[in-house]
């Protein structure tokens, strides 16, 4: 078994309606749901948005404080699944229905399971 | 058979059923290339009687041996995987298996498009880095580059070995046909270079016959071997005796390939009594209007089109259908289909109006075409044939 992370790469700046952010959270719930009940999830949680990122640097021995996300980019990691499969192809048809859930794009990624490059 | 001609015949079977074996195309190649060494000391004039059989044998073996002396965690489970298999014969089944196995792999769309189609002329075609480099005129280092990140991919990300389940196919099959069909392609009409590279046309249709043997019951398969067959049958009258480009209407039908025709033929019966239509299948019985009888019947190729049209809106569809709405109602009408189109950069855009503003008596405005074309055109014998166009009309003027 493979473990993978499924990132929800999402557009902080498209305005969303309450009514709209509520269909949406019950529709990835019963895609997390779903994963359960198979026996594929690992973990999973949604972020708050990327104005209460904060980033902390290593230089020089001591470490330095910024406030906001790495890069000030349209999409930002809005929440992610952690799920256990066989293989890619079964990884991509969970990122099927999280794509469709959540109305955005998935980034699909193995986790290093400690074997050689 | 000497060793070369065994290496191209039977190099990406071996490899097929080595990394059902191994778990790993890396190690699979490694396996087979160390048994195509071994082959070559040992074999002499004379190969065995089943040549690929023993080099599965052989680069199993090998890998056994290479296995045992690494402790990595990837060699101790490729062998724990090889001690666990049936030590099965080398069948026919298994084999068709493997290669069917591979072609989805190589082809997974979790793959980029250049690194779909450099595996697969590596690993199905048994076409060498060095050809597959010469072929797409890009740097040997940059395909060996890609191919090596493709397998990491394959490898790291857990992209399978196995032939898709129902629900995925139909999506998965598409990629493997656009591949096989984009090789042919490139083949024809070469993006720079000379206009043909008939070893990709080869390797295409080797492909192409290799899935039909596979798949028999998947009609757009079956489509694709014989669009691609209907075409490769003309291929020798493609070309005029000084290189030049000859277009399909002014071709020396003698010069085509009575039995690929037949063939094919035959294939695009078998596809219309299936009644499941699909772009393949209508591009191959396109293709069979136009090689049957001593003229192409232009009413029934623009009713495929129309057909084609529907199934797959496509401007490039819409541009080939404008040629045959041209011979049916005339070139007016034809260029009021093509003048919405957006093909930003496709010369045969501005060929095809110039073509047709020529036949309409418009000069200026097919020469004003033809030079758009010229400029959009990469390969020098299709801009010859452009510039030999337009000097016509210049000329008559």
């Amino acid at each position: 078994m493979k473990q993978y992370l499924l990132a929800v790469q999402f557009d902080e700046t498209t305005p969303e309606s309450e009514g709209e952010r509520e269909e949406q959270m019950a529709r990835t719930g019963r895609v997390t749901e779903e994963m359960q009940a198979a026996g594929s999830w690992v973990f999973h949680g949604g972020l708050r948005p990327s104005h209460a990122t904060t980033v902390v640097r290593p230089g020089n021995g001591t470490t330095t404080m910024t406030d906001g996300p790495f890069a000030e980019t349209k999409e930002q990691l809005g929440g992610f699944w952690v799920i256990r499969c066989d293989d890619l192809d079964q990884a991509l048809s969970w990122a099927d229905k999280c794509a469709l859930a959540c109305g955005c794009p998935i980034e699909v990624r193995p986790f290093d399971d400690g074997s050689e490059d | 058979m000497d060793l070369d001609g065994v290496y191209r015949a039977e190099y990406g079977r071996c490899v097929a059923t080595l990394t059902r074996l191994l778990g790993d195309i890396g190690l699979a190649e490694e396996a087979v290339q160390d048994a195509f060494a071994v082959a070559l000391q040992k074999w002499g004039d004379e190969p065995p009687p089943n040549p690929g059989g023993w080099i599965v044998t052989t680069a199993r073996n090998r890998a056994i041996d290479r296995l045992r002396r690494e402790s990595t965690r990837e060699a101790r489970h490729a062998q724990a995987l090889l001690l666990h298999q049936p030590d099965e014969p080398v069948e026919v089944g298994p084999v068709r298996d493997d290669q069917l196995r591979m072609i989805f792999t190589c082809c997974h769309p979790a793959l980029s498009p250049l690194a779909q189609t450099a595996l697969t002329l590596r690993l199905l075609g048994g076409l060498e880095v060095a050809e597959i480099a010469r072929a797409y005129l890009v740097p040997e280092a940059t395909v060996s580059q890609r191919i090596v990140r493709a397998k990491k991919k394959i490898r790291d990300a857990g992209i399978p070995y196995r032939v898709p389940d129902d629900a995925d196919l139909p999506d998965r099959l598409g990629s493997v046909l656009t591949v096989v069909y984009l090789v042919f392609n490139e083949g024809y009409t070469s993006t720079s270079g000379p206009l043909l590279r008939t070893d990709l046309c080869l390797t295409a249709v080797r492909l192409a016959r290799a899935l039909a043997e596979l798949m028999p019951d998947e009609p757009e398969v079956i489509g694709l071997l014989a669009l691609l067959l209907l075409i490769e049958a003309r291929r020798p009258a493609r070309v005029g005796p000084s290189g030049e480009l000859v277009v399909l209407t002014e071709q020396d039908r003698s010069l085509w390939n009575r039995e690929l025709i037949t063939e094919g033929h035959d294939l695009v019966r078998r596809c219309l009594r299936r009644a499941q239509p699909g772009p393949y299948q209508l591009q191959a019985a396109i293709n069979a209007v136009h090689t049957d009888g001593p003229a192409t019947d232009w009413t029934q190729v623009l009713a495929l089109y129309d057909q084609l049209l529907h199934h797959t809106p496509t401007p490039i569809v819409a541009l080939n259908r404008a040629v045959a709405v041209a011979e049916v109602h005339g070139p007016a009408l034809a260029l009021a289909t093509i003048e919405e189109l957006d093909l930003p950069g496709y010369h045969l855009l501005p060929a095809t109006r110039a073509d047709l503003l020529n036949r309409l008596g418009r000069t200026a405005d097919a020469i004003a075409a033809y030079d758009e074309a010229i400029t959009l055109a990469t390969n020098d014998t299709e801009r010859t044939f452009l510039e030999a166009r337009r000097a016509r009309l210049t000329t008559n003027r």
